[in-house]
């Protein structure tokens, strides 16, 4: 590999107290070249990137050489880094949310840069600001420089930052996690961009990601860490390809695991009552007054959505987000009720129930939700956390009794007895996740509701946390209803799929020939977009 | 079982926790320092207080009268135990009750939502639209001076504070998954609110309490300072401030005592309230 390179990382070490963050890691991006930086949280990818900006934690020490077009960054001055980061360097962050100031409009931010690296006047940097805006895909017609970021949807504002990150030609873009708090559609949509920018500008991208198919269609190189340190690094296709190292392979076989299930069970007879029917479903929110006396027609979250669900089937409710799913999920774990329409669990209409007619029907039905953090009273321990769900039986159990049920629940999803002992923050993310499967389980339901289950969570512990809800659905007969955006998780553990888009339900059927097979736009869309490594590779490969 | 072990072990961090953190500890020893001379009072004063030695009026500072005596001969050293008593007393019945109806009306606001909430929320808003002070002067004067009609008085202002802390708090804690998870076990809002609701916000009340501690003490100095607070022969730091100020002149110290009370009190409270906030933000926390 010849040519000088934009960013040369040599030796970099870093430590935080005596905690080694990462050690000794080499990587090189040449100028129009694509990196991808793999590895699982707490890797130190993103510590590789503050180290490159100087945007480190006060107490942090690095060694080693950040050589960007020749000169060490770690020698450099805060004033220098001042005038690199921004205008030599730039980065797009992962949560589009947050990264942008709500109180000043997308033209004024996309502009300060611009006038703070450039000097240029007023009017000349919203010049520029328009025009990036309009590279980006935010046209002034439908929006002008004067949007604030609440008046943006979540990819539209990851297009603003991008315009910010790009508004000077940087040499060198970082993204970390750019797509991860974004749809599969939106995901693709701002892939795409990216790639063009690079292509135009012949700047430098490393791209941070967890997921392997993304960093697979995106990146030239890879490079693949793990706990602070390189495991490999290479050309993208062969490396994936070829997988020589352990942990690469060890990673692309995660990501695209598939758990051993046993067969569904066979269609019920026609006559046989479901487990859960929801028949014509709507529901309406009314819309925000526009004035005093007027109020537009309501916003309809969920339109006439009907289905039924037999016991032990998995099915999925795929699609975008602010498409209704979990706003259906809500209805059908009765804490929300439809508008129109009826939901019945095991024949029995839920609607209109009072709390204490709903408590036989709750115990049937769980749900274990996406954010392993949010998910549990920060101030109780396991076992009470475990425990909630039995305030629904009929009969209280002891507390010797309670603890047992509690340990067996515990033993279910994996986790030893002790652990009832200890707080939620005291265990990992994808321990937490088993925690929440066991406080759904405990009062041995028919049904759990699971949103996004495993989306939070690293490749490898993904495919444990699946291997888990495969096993558990053999074992208690369970049916599931995923709610997902990835249709990886989609593909791995569910026997049907539907399809939902703007509050319908547009495509509903085996699991195998809804994604192979798409026949509507809007699955054919998600199809499209979904990142599979596989094909990714294979995509790569007849580049070359 | 390692819970027990757990428990002392975070008590004993939370402890290492106080004594690093300086607002915190110099408020605690300033408020222990005043309650404490509040609590002897009952059973000891250098003089009583209801005593007039007029021969002795004014004295200043000497070894036999600490802090000197007043226009009456009283000695002012035992004059402010006594007072710290007082302002102690009423500030304290008066957080109780805003803290008893204030927090309660927050909560169900926040679970109920809708018209509750917005009835609840604006008639709060009403009461703050009233400057407290004011309408403290209203109450005592249509149901006479007194210690008891301060307290309620002081106390009425204080729920809409409490209700809109408790709200804000628990508004913010309704979303969590959690919160969601213990609806599908079944649990009612007031046992959520019980269970999960309030352990969770209530830091944000003890620190609120702090605040209203200090409020009114100074709100019972203002109202005793104008003569509808506590009642003669019973000494508090405003009626004493009060009747110090026409001998400013002659005799400053008779001022500058109570003064001096009442700032460092309200001072120690505000600092204790300071450190009880960084002690328990958890987002400070994580920064150490």
């Amino acid at each position: 590999m010849s040519g000088a390179s934009l960013l040369a990382l040599e030796n970099l070490s870093l430590s935080i107290g005596d905690m080694e963050i990462l050690r000794q890691v080499d990587f090189a991006i040449r100028q129009g070249e694509v990196m991808g930086l793999v590895g699982e949280s707490g890797s130190g990818k993103s510590m590789t990137a503050l180290a490159i900006m100087k945007l480190l934690p006060h107490a942090a020490r690095a060694s080693g050489r950040i050589l960007f077009d020749g000169s060490n960054l770690l020698d450099a001055s805060e004033r220098q880094m001042c005038a690199v980061r921004g205008d030599d360097i730039s980065m797009v962050f992962q949560e589009p949310m947050t990264a942008l100031n709500p109180v000043k409009t997308i033209g004024e931010q996309v502009a300060e840069g611009i006038r703070w690296h450039t000097g240029a006047n007023r009017a000349d940097a919203e010049d520029r600001a328009r025009a990036m805006l309009d590279r980006v895909g935010l046209p002034e017609s439908k929006f002008p420089l004067a949007r604030y970021p609440h008046e943006l949807s979540g990819g539209q504002r990851q297009r603003v930052v991008i315009a910010i990150a790009c508004a000077l030609k940087p040499r060198l873009l970082i993204a970390d996690e750019p797509t991860t708090a974004l749809d599969v559609v939106l995901q693709k949509q701002v892939l795409d961009l990216l790639r063009d920018l690079v292509d135009e500008s012949r700047m430098g991208l490393l791209l941070i990601s967890h997921d392997l198919a993304v960093v697979t269609d995106m990146a030239d190189h890879v490079t693949v860490m793990r706990n602070g340190q390189v495991m490999e690094q290479g050309e993208t296709a062969r490396t994936l390809k070829e997988q020589r190292h352990p942990y690469t392979r060890q990673l692309a076989e995660a990501s695209t695991h598939v758990p051993a299930r046993a067969a569904p069970p066979e269609q019920a007879a026609a006559n046989a009552t479901p487990l859960l029917s929801v028949e014509n479903v709507v529901r309406d929110y009314p819309a925000r007054r526009t004035s005093l006396l007027y109020r537009p027609a309501p916003f309809r979250a969920v339109d006439d959505v009907s289905f039924s669900m037999q016991p032990r089937h998995s099915v999925a409710l795929v699609g975008r987000s602010g498409c209704g799913k979990s706003t259906l999920a809500r209805m059908i774990l009765a804490l929300d009720s439809p508008t129109h329409g009826a939901i019945r669990l095991k024949g029995q209409h839920l609607e209109g129930l009072n709390q204490a007619a709903l408590r036989p029907f709750r115990r049937d039905m769980q749900v274990v939700f996406q954010d392993p953090y949010g998910s549990f009273n920060p101030r109780h321990k396991v076992e009470r956390l475990v425990a909630e769900p039995l305030h629904l039986l009929d009969e209280q159990p002891t507390r010797a009794r309670r603890r047992e049920q509690v340990a067996a629940a515990l033993a279910d999803v994996g986790l030893p007895a002790d652990s009832m002992d200890r707080y939620a923050h005291e265990f990992s993310g994808g321990q937490r996740q088993r925690i929440s499967i066991a406080r759904a389980m405990i009062t041995r339901p028919k049904l759990i509701v699971a949103d996004e289950p495993v989306s939070a969570l690293d490749v490898s512990i993904r495919a444990q946390i699946l291997d888990l809800f495969a096993e558990l659905n053999a074992r208690f007969d369970l049916a599931y209803l995923f709610i997902t955006h990835d249709l990886t998780v989609a593909r791995a553990i569910t026997d049907e799929v539907m399809v939902m888009h703007d509050g319908r339900i547009v495509e509903r059927g085996k699991t195998g020939d809804v994604l192979d097979n798409p026949q509507t736009d809007a699955a054919r869309e998600l199809v499209d977009a979904a990142p599979d490594l596989d094909r990714a590779i294979r995509r790569r490969l007849a580049r070359i | 079982m390692n819970g027990p072990i757990d428990e002392a072990e975070s008590l004993r961090a939370l402890f290492v926790k106080a004594l690093a953190n300086r607002s915190f500890l110099t408020g605690l020893i300033i408020t222990s320092i005043i309650a404490a001379m509040a609590l002897v009072s009952y059973v000891w004063v250098p003089y009583d207080v209801t005593y007039l030695p007029v021969t002795n009026r004014m004295a200043t500072p000497s070894a036999e009268h600490l802090l000197g005596t007043d226009h009456f001969g009283r000695d002012i050293f035992s004059m402010i135990m006594v007072g710290a008593r007082n302002s102690i007393a009423v500030a304290f019945i008066a957080v109780a009750m805003g803290i008893s109806v204030g927090v309660p009306l927050g909560c169900w606001a926040a679970a109920r939502r809708g018209w509750v909430d917005e009835a609840l929320m604006r008639f709060n808003d009403v009461v703050f639209a009233f400057p407290a002070l004011l309408s403290a002067v209203m109450i005592t004067a249509i149901f006479g001076p007194g210690a008891v009609n301060a307290i309620i008085a002081i106390g009425i202002f204080n729920i809409p504070v409490f209700a809109r802390v408790a709200r804000a708090g628990a508004l913010s804690i309704w979303p969590r998954e959690y919160i969601l998870a213990a609806r599908t076990a079944g649990k009612s809002a007031t046992q959520i609110t019980v269970e999960h609701i309030l352990p969770n916000i209530a830091n944000l009340l003890l620190v609120q309490g702090t605040i209203q501690f200090a409020l009114g003490i100074l709100a019972e100095a203002g109202l005793s300072y104008v003569g509808l607070g506590t009642q003669p022969p019973m000494p508090s730091w405003g009626r004493m401030l009060f009747d110090a100020q026409t001998r400013m002149i002659v005799a400053p110290h008779l001022a500058i005592f109570p003064g001096l009370a009442i700032v460092v009190t309200v001072l120690g409270l505000n600092l204790l309230g300071d450190g009880l906030r960084d002690m328990l933000d958890p987002k400070l926390r994580r920064q150490r």
